[in-house]
């Protein structure tokens, strides 16, 4: 490890090199991950102003019932789809029943309804599956594969692998199919959006189902690395909060490019700056939100919403 | 003719005050009616009233439904298209996008394409800028925009909330007249509110005058342009 | 007084100075407007003689479960202050709590400085770390506010742990009980209550002063209508990062007398459940209340332990549950819920017809003044 500050010459700087390689590589993995928990968080902001701060916990859950499924013999692929069907499903039910009697009051008192179902699925979690830490099966192995100068193991590449092509499907679901059409209008304008014909609820509803499906996977692939427990997606979650700050809740594309930098961030700070290590992985993620919202608040690729007074 | 749009009694509330005063009005088929009136006479509630988007009291049948009280994302079903007032584009999506929406609830892929290309041909600016954002468009052509996405509906009755509202008169002459055309070519019918009375009572065949929530004058285009005393406070002249 | 009403009144069952109304009917007015006066001061010094009284009764554990209400009350009071009053938002309230009882820990067991002086130690550190804290924080929209404030909850039991040549690390720091000073007779833990009581009394009396006061009536003026407040000559920046300061001063106090009362600290304690057990607190007392922070205190200490027999689980499902519902129901919390049968009860007395239906939605948000969660954090309608 360099300390901080030393100056690099020579053998040592190819090596750092290829060290940072490495690092920016493997962190480009884990961001995958945060780039899909803070997709889903983007997801539920934009169309309707509000945080969703059970994201996390409702990921950690899915993952439990993936969890379940594979125990009682399901082959992995099948119990991956199946609990993104039933994310799904629970997502649009979560909004219709429990977020829609207070769709209508200010945003922070809608947060503390999310809050309290952190604590639900948090607790009803450790009701069920007891609070011991469980093995998360990975579909990919751990085995190294050479990419030029750094090495990736297969896991990473399945981990990023699979964070990219649920990104790319959302993308493609809101540019190119009428569903995604109208939901992007109801983003940026719900009252004209009834004016076409388009069911806003159903929408918003819509919207959490997704933001659960994109949360599930991001809970199935973290899992094998951090383990299965009901607190493993806090951490996580805040990681998706920096992310979505740096890259701007205005933006999922920036809240996605948060996430792979959060990746990355998290692996260099862990690596190079030795007094932070990997025990105030957290902190950092703190200081991310603090200085983002002091130096550009609608961070890297939002706008700045015109507020009517 | 038969009337496709009929309404007794109407009044409407914001909030608690009530801003329509029992209303009766009719507009007729495949005719273009329109209402005038100053600012602040009701004529945006009006139409707000019919697509349901705030509280009313009284009866709105149209093609002998009852449909007040109904949700907007209803009423836009059965074939009212708004066009509104500051016309209401998504700044953010495409002008093709803007269009497809309009388009929403129908399930004809073909007819939506056909219907888009016909729309192409009344607004051919519309064509040159489809893939631009909507937010780019000048106000004319915005408003243009905001008129083609109600066509997009395929609707049976068209409201169009002051399409002239910030446009210079040589626009507000060149949307009046693709109206015309599209009135001549097309079979929809038409209601009509506006400010620019002069250019509205040429285009309409039936008018109604609007005064702080209640109908002051009614009649054929032709009568109101005739009546003097309309002619010297809204006309001018 | 309505004198229409009056005249199908009963003879009034209290009689006292009359006066001579319309139409020949007599009114008792003096003495009701002294009764209303005097039955909340009465029931004040009741509850306070309760509270004197109650450890002759209580078992030792069971008076440290009340001691604990009181510091939670402490906490709270804090946390309303800053929600209730200031229209801002906190999810990290737990970290002073820590930053207070740390403090008081490093200072009474590594140096040996006299526990009072340490509770006022934590106070003032916890004070200037809040108002740090708000000096940014007042540039974030609430909801910026609350995932800043999360973040720092979940901080800090790893910032606790790091710091191990300070805090121990994860094994924590153990307190001597405080001794009871001047040979009273009464045990430690009889110290503690009465010593966490006063306390709470004085900062019960500090808050009611300061809301009552200019600077409260600003802290208000910036909650309901920020930028009305501005324009008035409020430096809301000014106000809103001292509020803060003082809402973490509060909560500090309270982690000081916390680790005196359990003895020990450690950072698992200290979590983002605890920040998150405040905010429960808070909506189930009511945030814009003084008095409510005794319920939701009591709510936040008790119902875990019975809750818990149930299962382990079962407290923080209850708690999630409870905000859900108090945000659909009971915005004002308990406290707006006594507020508004007290006044009821207090119609039906005079023989008044019942409070006429709220006209407008605004209405709704303030209940006799008092205003609700749902209220206290939405943005007024300027439009």
């Amino acid at each position: 490890m360099i300390p901080f500050g030393a100056p690099i010459w020579g053998i040592e700087r190819i090596d750092l090199m290829a060290g940072l390689l490495q690092q920016i590589v493997s962190g480009l993995s884990t961001g995958g991950v945060y780039a899909s928990l803070a997709l889903a968080l983007v997801l539920i902001y934009q169309a309707t102003g509000v945080v969703n701060f059970a994201q996390g916990e409702m990921a950690m859950f899915s993952t439990y019932l993936a969890w379940s499924m594979i125990n009682a013999g399901w082959p992995y692929w099948a119990a991956f789809a199946a609990t993104l069907a039933i994310a799904f499903v629970a997502g649009i039910l979560i909004e219709r029943i429990v977020i829609r009697p207070v769709e209508n009051a200010p945003v922070l008192a809608i947060v503390m309804v999310t809050i309290g179902l952190l604590t639900i699925f948090n607790s009803v979690a450790g009701w069920i599956y007891t609070y011991t830490v469980k093995p998360f099966p990975s579909p990919f192995s751990s085995t190294p594969i050479k990419l030029g100068p750094t090495t990736i193991s297969l896991q990473d590449l399945g981990v990023g692998g699979v964070s990219l092509v649920v990104l790319i499907v959302m993308y493609l679901f809101f540019r190119h199919t009428t569903l995604g059409l109208a939901m992007r209008a109801v983003v940026e304008n719900p009252m004209e959006s009834r004016l076409v014909g388009i069911r806003v609820g159903w929408m918003l509803a819509l919207g959490w189902g997704l933001a659960s499906l994109v949360g599930a996977v991001a809970g199935m692939l973290v899992a094998p690395l951090v383990f299965l427990e009901p607190n493993m997606m806090s951490g996580i979650l805040i990681y998706a909060f920096a992310s979505a700050t740096l890259g701007g809740f205005n933006s999922p594309g920036g809240a996605v490019l948060g996430g792979f930098l959060m990746g990355v961030i998290e692996n260099l700070v862990g690596t190079y700056v030795t007094f932070i290590g990997t025990e105030l992985k957290l902190t950092v993620a703190l200081a991310v939100i603090l200085l983002t919202l002091l130096i550009k608040p609608t961070g890297l690729f939002g706008r700045a919403a015109v507020s009517r007074v | 003719m038969p009337a496709l749009l009929e309404a007794s009694n109407l009044e409407a509330y914001y909030g608690w005050s009530k801003v329509l005063h029992g209303l009766d009005f009719t507009v007729e088929q495949d005719k273009v009616t329109v209402v005038l009136g100053a600012n602040g006479a009701g004529k945006t509630t009006l139409l707000r009233a019919i697509s349901g988007m705030i509280r009313t009291a009284g009866e709105i049948c149209f093609a002998a439904e009852r449909i007040d009280g109904k949700a907007p994302e209803d009423i836009v079903r059965r074939g009212i298209a708004h066009v509104p007032e500051g016309r209401g584009t998504f700044v953010n999506l495409t002008v093709e996008e803007n269009l497809r929406l309009g388009a929403y609830v129908r399930r004809d892929k073909a007819g939506i394409r056909q219907d888009l290309d016909r729309v192409f041909h009344f607004f051919p600016v519309l064509k040159e800028k489809s893939r631009n954002p909507a937010g780019v468009l000048s106000g004319g052509e915005q408003q243009m925009l905001a008129v083609a996405r109600g066509l997009m509906l395929r609707p049976r009755l068209l409201l169009l909330d002051e399409p002239s509202l910030g446009l210079s008169p040589v626009l507000v002459t060149e949307l009046f007249r693709i109206v015309r055309e599209i009135k001549e070519s097309e079979r929809v019918t038409v209601l009509l509110v506006e400010q620019d009375a002069v250019a509205a009572l040429e285009l309409a065949h039936q008018a109604y005058l609007l005064e702080t929530g209640s109908i002051v004058t009614s009649g054929s285009a032709a009568e109101l342009r005739e009546n003097d005393s309309i002619r010297r406070s809204y006309l001018g002249y | 007084m309505r004198a229409s009403r009056s005249r199908s009144r009963p003879e009034p069952a209290v009689k006292g100075s009359y006066a001579l109304k319309q139409g020949g009917q007599f009114e008792s007015r003096g003495t009701r407007t002294a009764a209303r006066r005097l039955a909340p001061r009465l029931g004040l010094l009741l509850v306070a003689i309760a509270a004197f009284l109650l450890p002759g009764v209580l078992s030792s554990y069971q008076t440290f479960e009340f001691t604990q209400v009181f510091i939670y009350a402490v906490a709270l009071l804090g946390l309303n202050i800053l929600i209730g009053y200031n229209g801002q938002f906190s999810l990290g309230h737990g970290a002073f709590y820590a930053i207070g009882a740390y403090t008081t820990a490093i200072m009474t067991t590594r140096w040996d400085i006299p526990y009072p002086w340490a509770i006022i130690a934590a106070g003032a550190l916890s004070l200037v770390v809040g108002f740090l804290f708000g000096l940014p924080a007042l540039r974030f929209e609430g909801l910026y506010l609350a995932l800043a404030t999360f973040a720092l909850a979940l901080a800090t039991p790893q910032v606790l742990k790091y710091f191990d040549s300070w805090t121990g690390g994860s094994q924590g720091i153990v307190l001597d009980k405080p001794s009871v000073p001047l040979g009273l007779p009464i045990s430690a833990d009889q110290y503690l209550y009465y010593l966490s009581l006063t306390i709470l009394v004085i900062a019960l009396v500090l808050a009611h002063n300061l809301l009552r006061g200019r600077v409260g009536r600003a802290i208000m003026a910036i909650r309901d209508n920020p930028i009305a407040a501005e324009a008035m000559g409020v430096n809301s920046a000014l106000y809103k990062s001292l509020t803060f300061g003082v809402s973490a001063m509060y909560t500090g106090v309270a982690g000081a007398l916390g680790a005196l009362a359990v003895a020990f600290v450690a950072p698992d304690t200290f979590s983002a459940f605890l920040s998150i057990n405040f905010l429960v607190g808070s909506v189930v007392g009511g945030v814009a209340s003084i008095s409510g922070a005794i319920f939701g205190a009591a709510f936040i200490e008790f119902v875990p332990t019975y809750a818990q027999e149930i299962s382990r689980a079962a407290p923080w499902a209850i708690f999630g549950f409870t905000l859900i519902i108090f945000m659909y129901v009971m915005p004002t919390g308990v406290a707006g819920l006594i507020r508004r049968l007290a006044v009821a009860f207090g119609r039906w007395m005079a023989g008044e017809e019942p409070a006429p239906q709220a006209q407008a939605a605004g209405a709704e948000a303030t209940e006799n003044g008092r205003t609700s969660v749902r209220a206290a954090l939405s943005k007024p309608d300027l439009s």
